[in-house]
């Protein structure tokens, strides 16, 4: 499978930015929000005023993408987000609250639901192809991917756009930060690996893939294999996992030019990287991602847009910090994800050989 | 890649039954489930009818072991999981790859809701345990673990097509190889954060709806949940009783017309029809009976009859909406008319769309009326189609 283009809205300068992540946007914050583009000129002025932010987030991150692959009609449209379209939620749920089920408008109602954005990038291209929504968590956006992955070995497909969106509303900030996932000191994006304490940041995103079963000259990387795995006992056993998803792949730790790992800066959910780190990864090249992004069940899809970035450009770029020396071209990316160690995920890419 | 996929089990729980035999009795002697509205707290309780599971959530604990503090969609989707998997009587089942492919719409919204009548007015209160599985993921993985699925969990949310497309998904990931036996479908409670929703819209029926009549008003809501095992040929062969239906198509088209009306062609309802047959190798004609979408709104069924005109004329099988018994069960719906597809072709059985009056004038055709048995049925078209244009239609054939 071959990653021919992105489109990538997120807290750091990503969207239409010709640069490859120059420098970290800081935020003293533990909430992260997307910098989102002037949509005047991406998308209809008269569609904008009635979309709710996620879905112009999602609509112009996916018209990024299929401009960028130079593809009007994909076979496929698949998207994956945990929470669904949460600010249109709200407004519907306080209205209905507050007036007593009464004087309702549908408006919000309409936009509420999990396929909004799939539904919308369908409509606005006159797509009447596959399109699906999976809404799992920290599995939402892995099992998008394999959705997609299937249908192009199927040959149902021969090219599909994939993509992961999910939003921070002021509703969902407050109630995720008093279920504890949140820090509480005020702390930079730039300090979390350091300074370890209890919760991450909350983060958001809106990323979208063009995979193809073709190979094109302007493909970025090509996505080798997936691997899920839900609530493992012990570190011991994500091992296992990882060491089979490489046998699967056939390719080796030693063969592997750099791992992404989803660290989060909570010092108990960061236990399980230490672990790999100081024992199968001991040897590796790894770098973080969550500080750029935040924390949220579909970060990984921001991980994918790193790795297959630094395998198009051939550089880790200066926003990420990192330590080790830059040895030689990097080939092969593992990524390694887990969501509050429920929901893991493996992603392997590697370089297009041309 | 081309392996066939096999029908072991089926289960389902919706307002005319708790299980297969009182859902097929129900449909047999045409006994609706549409009622006045007893279960949901809702200021439109006699203004609206709906289709309500006969359980309260204590008694769905006493079924199910699973607390009746959690969600009632994760409830009830546990009690028609678990009779599905029951069904199939798959005995190696820990020893093989499995998965859950779970649909619905708004999650545990039914909870959220009493969570957030605190929370707004003061967001510091609201008991987090009501809205700890809010997500559409959450209500899966409370079943999952309920069912001992180890592999692979997933959720569907696409509207009213989400359980349709659930029961595909799970079928191609047994086709690529990547499990043996997954059950899949879809469940979905009644909430008040629906009923207004589709309030606002103006398509719910004040009375009992009448799907694809010319006089039809609207939609009734229900609640339930629906599901199939799929296995694998390696996996059907081990059986004891060896299962004689089979996933034969399935098609998922996209109408991109507008984000809650179809296309008045019924574009995209055509499209996941054609498309099913195609898949299925079939022809229309072979098709002997088609369980609608059906929901008794006005744009639905002159689309869908619409496109069903295009597909079929000038022969048509037997049809019927079986919402006019469950009410529209949205994220369950699909989940819940694959089981009732799937029964018409054990049983050879047609269900009656109840309360049909008068042919609507657009449509050549008339579904059944009337409850016929002693029939042949060999391929059974299910269909559903949802907001956002989202289109699905399965085709079950027998062995």
């Amino acid at each position: 499978m071959y990653i021919r283009a992105t489109g990538n809205i997120s807290p750091q300068h990503t969207y239409g930015h010709p640069l490859f992540l120059p420098e970290l946007v800081e935020y003293v914050d533990n909430r992260l929000s997307c910098i989102e583009p002037d949509y005047k000129g991406i998308i209809d002025a008269k569609q904008i005023r009635r979309m709710s932010r996620i879905i112009r987030m999602g609509v112009a991150s996916a018209l990024e993408c299929l401009q960028e692959a130079g593809i009007d009609m994909p076979d496929a449209i698949i998207t994956g987000t945990s929470y669904g379209c949460l600010e249109d939620t709200g407004i519907f749920l306080s209205r209905m609250i507050e007036y007593n089920e009464e004087l309702l408008t549908p408006t919000s109602f309409i936009q509420s639901t999990h396929n909004t954005i799939g539904a919308q990038i369908g409509l606005l291209l006159q797509c009447n192809n596959y399109n699906n929504v999976f809404v799992h968590s920290g599995f939402s956006f892995e099992s998008a991917l394999l959705d997609g992955i299937m249908l192009l070995r199927e040959k149902e497909a021969s090219n599909v756009l994939i993509g992961a969106i999910d939003e921070i509303t002021n509703i969902s900030h407050s109630i995720l930060n008093r279920m504890g996932l949140y820090k509480q000191n005020r702390i930079s994006n730039k300090e979390i690996f350091k300074n370890k304490s209890k919760g991450s940041i909350a983060g958001e995103g809106a990323t979208f893939f063009l995979l193809s079963n073709e190979s094109s000259n302007t493909d970025y990387a090509k996505l080798i294999g997936l691997r899920t795995f839900y609530k493992p006992q012990k570190v011991e056993d994500i091992k296992k996992e990882i060491l089979i998803f490489l046998e699967e792949n056939t390719i080796t730790l030693k063969e592997i030019d750099l791992i992404i790992i989803g660290k989060n800066g909570d010092e108990k959910l960061d236990r399980v990287y230490d672990c790999l780190q100081s024992e199968i990864f001991s040897q590796n090249v790894i770098i973080n991602y969550k500080n750029l992004c935040g924390e949220y069940p579909t970060a990984t899809a921001f991980a994918l847009w790193l790795a297959v970035n630094i395998i198009k450009f051939g550089k880790i770029p200066k926003a990420i910090d990192y330590n080790g020396v830059s040895t030689s071209k990097i080939k092969n990316i593992l990524i390694y994800n887990n969501y509050l160690n429920k929901h893991h995920s493996l992603l392997l890419l590697s370089e297009c050989k041309n | 890649m081309s392996e066939t996929i096999f029908v072991a089990g089926t289960g389902v729980i919706s307002a005319i039954g708790n299980n297969i035999s009182e859902c097929l009795d129900a449909l047999k002697n045409s006994r609706t489930g549409i009622k006045h509205m007893q279960r949901l707290d809702s200021v439109h309780k006699n203004k609206f009818p709906v289709a309500e599971v006969n359980l309260d959530n204590e008694s769905l604990e006493s079924l199910t072991g699973l607390s009746s503090l959690k969600s009632r969609t994760a409830l009830l989707s546990l009690v028609a999981a678990k009779e599905a998997l029951y069904n199939a009587g798959i005995e190696n089942f820990d020893n093989l790859r499995t998965g859950f492919v779970s649909a619905n719409s708004v999650g545990g919204m039914d909870k959220s809701e009493f969570f957030f009548t605190e929370y707004f007015k003061n967001n510091q209160k609201g008991r987090l345990c009501n809205v700890v599985n809010h997500e559409c993921g959450s209500i899966t993985e409370l079943v999952a673990y309920q069912l001992g699925i180890k592999d692979y969990v997933t959720t569907i949310s696409t509207a009213c097509s989400s359980s349709a497309n659930a029961i595909f998904f799970g079928a191609r990931l047994i086709k690529n190889n990547i499990l043996d036996v997954v059950i899949a479908g879809g469940a979905d409670s009644l909430t008040k954060f629906t009923l207004n929703g589709f309030n606002t819209l103006m398509i719910l029926d004040e009375q009992f709806c009448q799907p694809f009549d010319e006089n039809r008003r609207g939609l009734n809501l229900g609640e339930g949940a629906g599901y199939v095992v799929l296995v694998s040929e390696k996996v059907a062969n081990t059986l004891n009783k060896s299962p004689f239906i089979k996933l034969s198509g399935y098609c998922n088209a996209n109408d991109a017309y507008h984000q809650t009306a179809s296309s008045p062609d019924g574009n995209g309802s055509f499209l996941a029809m054609s498309g099913a047959l195609k898949k299925s190798g079939l022809k229309p004609e072979d098709i002997n009976y088609i369980n609608l979408h059906g929901t008794g709104t006005q744009n639905n069924d002159i689309a869908e009859g619409s496109a069903i005109k295009r597909l079929f004329s000038p022969i048509y099988p037997k049809m019927s909406s079986t919402k006019a018994f469950t009410g529209h069960t949205l994220g369950a719906s699909g989940g819940i008319e694959a089981v009732f597809s799937i029964l018409a072709i054990q049983e050879g059985i047609v269900y009656p769309n109840l309360r049909l009056q008068t042919q609507m004038k657009e449509l050549p055709f008339l579904p059944e009326p009337n409850f016929l048995q002693n029939l042949n049925i060999k391929h059974v078209l299910s269909n559903s189609f949802g907001f956002g244009g989202n289109c699905s239609s399965l085709i079950f054939s027998k062995i």
